[in-house]
């Protein structure tokens, strides 16, 4: 309401208006015109039905006799079986798991990049018909976990880490794909357009101008994944692709808890060279 | 390579359909091995008329030939021979940041290089003393094996033009090729580019805001101003009441200095001033 | 090209023209290459035994088999409960993994410490939010197929384990991301607050949260689609769900039903995505 222009006194109307005019207030806490709020009340529908059908036994890890059995399990893996034999056992184990993560790391950058390619529109005069279906082949390969790609190749590749390693390879290639499109998409198109302006072909304008600008990325994106993929590799061997996984779900299958000790401690060692490693070289690559 | 303009009409890729087309009725005609520099306030079109004669923008109405010939009615392979015989230096130089100076220079190269010449260059340079002999032109011969995120602006415009002197094409346009360079480094540059070009019989079309680089260097200028040719004149006979017509609405753009009268005729050289565009 | 005059004719013969870096970049690819070596050893890669004609039988089998997909209406129920079991698994663990991670990260941000306001951090609050830091750590390395195997012999076979595991895995993963997004940007108008006297809560709610909590919703929610996919993996060692019934199929070499739930588990993760981008694109 704007203040009156004139120099006429306020009616005496205004002097009994509250402090507070309705329009002053704060809103509502539920407004049933208001897409967040909807979506708040879902969200919460959600959070309370996983709960409620899951039928979770909260009996058995919050009562006293289940802190107990916790207890005397966690006992039995104390103290670690430290002997030169198995430790021999599980540092071969651990460099097969650091081989799989490695070597599937870098296929799946080179068939990353292969597919990234089709993937993205290079160019406004790019027609790039490809890249639907390539990005739904990409959206495939992510959305199918390593483990179950480890289960499907157990039956043509048998057992051992050949199939960890195609497992690995295959699921990252999906990420690294989809990072890699949106990496060369969102470059800046000046000196691509450039070499396109001299009739330059496209697979030259793309090593001269595209992957000069976009490769620190690409190479941050899979020492990224490398630190994700060797924690999967560890697994991999649960379903039989070899590698520590293998060995730990052998000795747990025989409840043979201190040397499963061992074969976690082994783990988180490798996971933390691996995150110091990767961490280090993305530093050196981007100084 | 000649060029002949004819009513031609162009409008901005981005523009709106309301808004005026950049280029309104351009007719223009170029021999092979001419030099023209092409000048006017921002908005004027400059651009768009470079991005026309590079084939990167169709024009809409109007007769445009390159070499006799229609560029927009060849096949595609037909295009991309012709795209390699020109080159365009745009304003801001097109050079991947972490690239090396020699390999953005070589790289003007690619048309006339073979696909396993030019992927082989990629590991190890191929002519390398080519591009020393190119960025020595314009004083830049220590920064061979440098990056080029590492140059400054100035060094990395140099770089862009360097480019132009290894390209296979018989037709240059430049784009503001001395906008991030100080005057010594401007007049290098332009004696380098207006040197060699003459040298090659490669025709040349630049686009400055330095107006008196431009009556300097060159024996024909055109003025360009809201999308139409306001003059077409070698350069001698253009004076500065045509510039302060052409710069009308955008005296800033003109150093004050070019728009007072001449006191002294005899005065064989003007003295350079540094012209304040952005 | 004009010939190099006889003044820079030594330049030529010099090795001025030689590339500085060529050395470099042939040792490193020799070193790639030479550590590719023993990884394909060490891994046994001999991708050529997937051409062998038994091994080809076999894979033509399995896959001739997954056409026709199973799709009648008791295994179409069967895979609906499945799903919706795998999303709440996710969703459940993902909040307990919350109720497990605000607070440490909340100790182990630094930026909300009263001591570093003038100067260095006291020695006892800087070891409480290393320890915190370093056990997130060691929550995250951690993987959930581990927690989930651990679990499955404490409290049995079952959707428990599984949520359990993400939370604690999760847990770690968000309580870090956490506190670095809080760490990240500027601290100032925090540091004013607790400066004027305000509690660390109070800074919190009104100096960190508003600036950062488009980013936190936006990493809860994209850990909550890593999470399902998670769910699908812990029902290979007894979680239930999607993951189980794949197993199962697996094991029994049906591949009509193992079609059928992949393909499933694509549009789920498919929608999820979609989900996710809608949302992180609403709150930025």
């Amino acid at each position: 309401m704007k203040p009156s222009a004139t120099n006429a006194p306020l009616p005496k109307v205004f002097s009994r208006e509250a402090a507070n005019p309705p329009y002053k207030l704060p809103p509502p806490l539920f407004d049933a015109r208001c897409r967040a709020c909807w979506f708040t009340v879902a969200l919460l529908m959600l959070v309370i039905a996983s709960f409620v059908s899951l039928d979770l036994d909260w009996a058995a890890f919050a009562s006293l006799e289940a802190g107990r059995s916790m207890y005397r399990f966690l006992a039995e893996f104390f103290p670690p079986d430290l002997s030169p034999k198995f430790l021999n056992k599980v540092v071969s184990a651990a460099s097969e798991t650091l081989a799989m993560s490695a070597l599937g790391t870098v296929m799946a950058a080179l068939l990353g990049l292969a597919l990234a390619v089709p993937a993205s529109r290079m160019s406004k005069q790019d027609s790039a018909w490809l890249r639907s279906p390539t990005r739904w082949l990409l959206n495939a390969l992510r959305a199918i976990p390593e483990l179950v790609w480890a289960a499907l190749l157990l039956i043509s590749a048998g057992l051992g880490p050949m199939a960890g390693t195609l497992a690995l390879a295959l699921h990252t290639s999906g990420v690294l794909g989809r990072l890699f499109a949106e990496a060369m998409e969102n470059i800046p198109k000046g000196p691509g357009d450039a070499l396109r302006i001299q009739g330059v072909g496209p697979l030259r304008v793309f090593a001269y101008a595209t992957l000069p600008q976009v490769l620190p990325q690409l190479m941050s994106y899979t020492l990224y994944r490398w630190e994700n993929n060797i924690r999967a590799a560890a697994v991999l061997g649960v379903v039989g692709a070899g590698g520590l996984g293998q060995l730990l779900s052998f000795n747990m299958g025989l409840f043979l808890m201190n040397k499963t000790a061992t074969i976690l401690g082994a783990m988180l060692l490798m996971v933390a060279c691996v995150d110091a490693l990767s961490f280090s070289l993305r530093r050196w690559l981007n100084r | 390579m000649n060029i002949e303009l004819s009513g031609l009409q162009a409008r901005h890729p981005s523009a709106s359909a309301h808004a005026p087309a950049a280029l309104q009725g351009i007719s223009l005609q170029l021999g092979v091995g001419e030099q023209v520099a092409i000048i006017g306030p921002s908005g004027a079109g400059k651009t768009t008329l470079l991005q026309v004669l590079a084939c990167a923008q169709r024009p809409t109405h109007g007769e445009f030939r390159l070499g006799g010939q229609d560029p927009w009615r060849f096949s595609t392979s037909e295009l991309r021979c012709l795209r390699g015989r020109l080159f365009l230096a745009p304003q801001v130089p097109p050079l991947p940041p972490r690239q090396r100076v020699v390999t953005s220079v070589l790289a003007g190269r690619l048309p006339a290089m073979s696909l396993a010449a030019s992927l082989r260059s990629l590991f190890y340079p191929t002519n390398i003393p080519a591009a020393y002999e190119a960025l020595n032109h314009f004083d830049l011969s220590d920064k061979l094996f440098d990056r080029v995120d590492r140059l400054s602006g100035g060094e990395r415009q140099r770089v862009g033009l360097a480019r132009a002197l290894l390209s296979p094409a018989s037709l240059w346009l430049i784009d503001e090729p001395l906008s991030a360079l100080d005057p010594m480094r401007a007049r290098l540059a332009m004696t380098a580019l207006v040197g060699l070009a003459h040298e090659r019989k490669i025709t040349m079309v630049a686009t400055l805001h330095q107006v008196d680089m431009a009556l300097t260097h060159f024996n024909r200028i055109i003025g360009l101003q809201k999308g139409q040719i306001v003059f077409d004149l070698p350069s001698a006979q253009v004076t500065r009441e045509r510039l302060a017509n052409l710069y009308e609405h955008h005296e800033h753009e003109l150093d004050s200095d070019t728009l007072q009268p001449e006191s002294d005729q005899d005065q064989a050289v003007p003295t350079p001033v540094v012209m304040h565009c952005r | 090209m004009s010939t190099p005059n006889s003044s820079q004719a030594n330049l030529v013969f010099g090795g001025k023209f030689r590339d500085p870096a060529f050395s470099s970049r042939l040792f490193w690819l020799s070193v790639a290459i030479l550590l590719l070596w023993p990884l394909t050893v060490a891994t046994e890669f001999r991708p050529w035994v997937l051409w062998e004609p038994d091994n080809r039988k076999v894979t033509r089998d399995f896959l001739a088999s997954f056409w026709p997909l199973v799709h009648d209406a008791e295994f179409m129920r069967l895979v609906a409960r499945e799903t919706w079991r795998t999303v709440a698994m996710a969703t459940a663990g993902v909040t307990l993994a919350l109720v497990l991670a605000i607070p440490m990260c909340l100790m182990a941000a630094r930026v909300l410490s009263l001591s570093a306001l003038s100067g260095r951090m006291d020695r006892w609050p800087a070891l409480l939010r290393w320890c915190v830091r370093a056990t997130l750590i060691v929550l995250r390395s951690i993987p959930e197929l581990v927690w989930a195997l651990v679990f499955v012999r404490v409290v049995g076979l079952g959707p428990t384990a599984g949520v359990l595991a993400i939370a604690l895995t999760y847990g770690g993963m968000l309580g870090k991301v956490y506190a670095e997004i809080l760490e990240s940007g500027e601290s100032h108008s925090t540091h004013t607050l607790m400066r004027n006297g305000s509690g660390r809560l109070q800074a919190l709610v009104y100096a960190l949260l508003p600036s950062h909590a488009a980013e936190l919703a936006s990493y809860t929610v994209y850990r909550w689609e890593c999470a399902i996919r998670s769910s699908v993996v812990l029902g290979f060692v007894g979680a239930g769900g999607l993951g189980q019934q794949l197993d199962n199929s697996m094991k029994m070499f049906n591949g009509g039903e193992v079609a059928t739930l992949l393909l499933v588990f694509i549009v789920l993760v498919a929608m999820a995505d979609a989900v996710s981008t809608w949302l992180r694109r609403a709150l930025s």
